[in-house]
């Protein structure tokens, strides 16, 4: 897998589902219509900011709160490429690796990364470049059975490659 | 080897003789459950994974409650997706609209979840039913999905977190004083991945309803699980209703816990938490006048029939006050037609608030008491996030039944004593 990259978007600590999709779009389910709306009570205008590559970067607790899957599904709908944060609320995790988003643990970076910064990010390594300061960072790299399930594009469509690998 | 209730539950689940804390382990479920806003999701993947049918049709529970009775179109599409699935692989349980409840009320009302259960839920609230001496957890729509396909699902043991409270709760303060009063001291992340097992005289007081309500907000302290060891309370509640045979696992005195909390039950005062989280808590009496535009007693939280009992007890021979709405939602079909049986709509009616029938809705802005920007919301439920009951720019304030009603009456957050106690029949 070549590195991800793309710019920095910094969100504070106890960034909860809410905010990540408002539950009055629950009634919608695919990641086209939900990334219409992705952060929008954090930040209305970020859905028609946010580019193909683009890094979420938030602080302690993200996506506490409700289990809906819909989160990942419209943070990987509008196009991030990896969410990084000092620590996620465990549903979250689980469902972000689940639909195929993948996050990494690095409290260092968090704070160490400025929203706009441009970023690379090797999943592999676990490797986070600041490209705009120049920083390194280091987060724990994915184990290759994680990498290969995000490149699946989740958990069932990893657990099918491998059934009929 | 010493073990936690929550150990000893895993260890069965797995086939093991023991499990410690960190372990992976492969868990074969008693249930698992989704619901109109989960499910539908769940479907998808399990259909795009190409499986064609379910590990066992009575072990799934398929509850529509966020959006239902149906909001509109597109809510009324998921739960036909759902309805379908449930007729094309004969899931047994699934209810709709006249016989359905809100889930995590539902379910063990119906005796569907019980002691020494693993329950994996599409719902954040599954959390819940450890009130029973269950372990259930919530996860997503693919976890699932994989659930529903294989009866299984892989979890790391949780360390325990022990909160004990010794000695009597004082008047009105009741589980969800406890449970706000817990997540304000340690946070919204204060037991991430843990079990939260809740110990002491003060919990064994309490009525089965307080406890659902306590293990219901575990999550909301970050919890994998809520539980409390089952005692003769818990058994008069599952007996005659428990659909399978309970095992009643207890902690073994020398468990071990990676910490321990213990506070004075007595000193715990009827709380509120401020938005915009649930650990923002301060004593409903320290408030102030905070004015309110709408009051909301119901959810898998607080929508029992002792909820609407002491919701009744305060509004009852007296009026909400005229700029308040006051929405009243009985979690199920059996909670609605008991409230009704005991006169508590009369109670309600009289008092001017409204009584709808059983949804999630106004709890995550879903329908039946959307807020407008600027407004303030008193609320029975368990979140008080940005937007959660309708516009970005509406609050949302948590409180137990007693508060809510009292607050109803004052047109701003009070106490029962500070519109004049409660009143019987």
């Amino acid at each position: 897998m070549t590195a991800l990259r793309g710019r920095a978007w910094t969100f504070g600590r106890d960034v909860d589902t809410d905010l990540i999709i408002p539950a009055r779009y629950l009634n919608m389910k695919t990641a086209e219509e939900l990334a219409q709306h992705v952060m929008e009570d954090a930040d209305p205008s970020f859905a028609e900011k946010v580019q193909p590559g683009d890094i979420v970067v938030a602080r302690e607790n993200f996506g506490c709160g409700s289990s809906r899957e819909h989160a990942p599904i419209a943070l990987k709908g509008a196009g991030v490429s990896v969410v990084i944060a000092k620590s996620f609320a465990r549903i979250f995790y689980r469902n972000s690796f689940n639909t195929g988003l993948p996050i990494l643990v690095a409290p260092e970076a968090v704070d160490g990364i400025t929203e706009g910064d441009e970023l690379s990010v090797d999943l592999a390594t676990g490797e986070i470049v600041d490209l705009t300061t120049g920083a390194q960072f280091q987060a724990q790299p994915l184990p290759p059975f994680m990498r290969e399930l995000v490149e699946a594009g989740g958990l069932l469509p990893y657990l099918r490659s491998r059934a009929e690998g | 080897m010493a073990m936690t209730m929550t150990e000893k539950i895993l260890a069965r689940s797995a086939g093991k003789e023991s499990v410690s804390p960190g372990d992976l382990i492969m868990a074969r479920l008693d249930l698992c459950l989704g619901n109109d806003v989960t499910a539908p999701v769940a479907i998808d993947e399990f259909e795009k994974a190409g499986f064609d049918r379910v590990f066992d049709p009575e072990k799934i529970a398929l509850i529509p409650d966020h959006f239902t009775p149906n909001k509109d179109i597109k809510s009324a599409g998921l739960v036909a997706q759902m309805r379908a699935f449930a007729r094309k692989h004969g899931i047994v349980h699934y209810y709709d609209v006249g016989r359905v409840g809100v889930e995590h009320a539902f379910l063990p009302e119906q005796g569907l979840v019980g002691p020494g259960d693993v329950v994996l839920g599409a719902d954040s609230h599954t959390c819940t039913y450890g009130a029973l001496g269950a372990f259930a957890t919530g996860v997503g729509s693919t976890d699932l999905a994989g659930a529903m396909a294989t009866g299984e699902a892989w979890f790391r043991v949780p360390e325990s977190h022990r909160f004990d409270f010794d000695g009597e709760l004082g008047d009105y303060v009741t589980g969800k004083d406890v449970v706000l009063f817990t997540i304000g001291q340690i946070g919204v992340d204060g037991a991430l991945y843990k079990a939260m097992e809740f110990t002491g005289p003060a919990i064994r007081g309490l009525s089965m309803d307080s406890r659902f309500t306590i293990c219901n907000m575990a999550i909301e302290a970050g919890g994998k699980s809520g539980i409390i060891a089952p005692d003769e309370v818990t058994k008069a509640y599952v007996e005659g209703r428990f659909r399978r045979q309970p095992l009643y696992y207890t902690s073994d005195p020398d468990a071990w816990y990676e910490k321990t909390h213990s506070w004075k039950a007595d000193e715990i005062p009827l709380m509120v938490a401020k938005p915009h989280l649930p650990s923002n808590t301060q004593p409903a009496a320290d408030l102030g006048d905070v004015r309110i535009d709408q009051v909301v007693i119901g959810s898998c939280t607080n929508g029992r029939i002792e909820d609407l009992r002491q919701a009744a007890e305060i509004l009852r021979s007296r009026k909400v006050d005229k700029d308040v709405r006051c929405i009243v939602i009985p979690a199920t079909q059996a909670i609605w037609k008991q409230a009704n049986d005991e006169g508590l709509f009369d109670v309600f009616v009289d008092a001017e608030a409204v009584v709808s029938a059983p949804t999630c809705g106004p709890c995550l802005g879903g329908h039946m008491g959307v807020l407008a920007e600027g407004e303030r919301a008193i609320s029975t439920t368990n979140r008080n996030f940005v937007g959660r009951m309708g516009h970005p720019g509406s609050e949302v304030y948590l409180a137990g039944p007693y508060v809510a009603a009292a607050s109803a009456v004052a047109g701003h957050i009070a106490t029962p004593d500070q519109v004049g106690g409660r009143r019987r029949s």
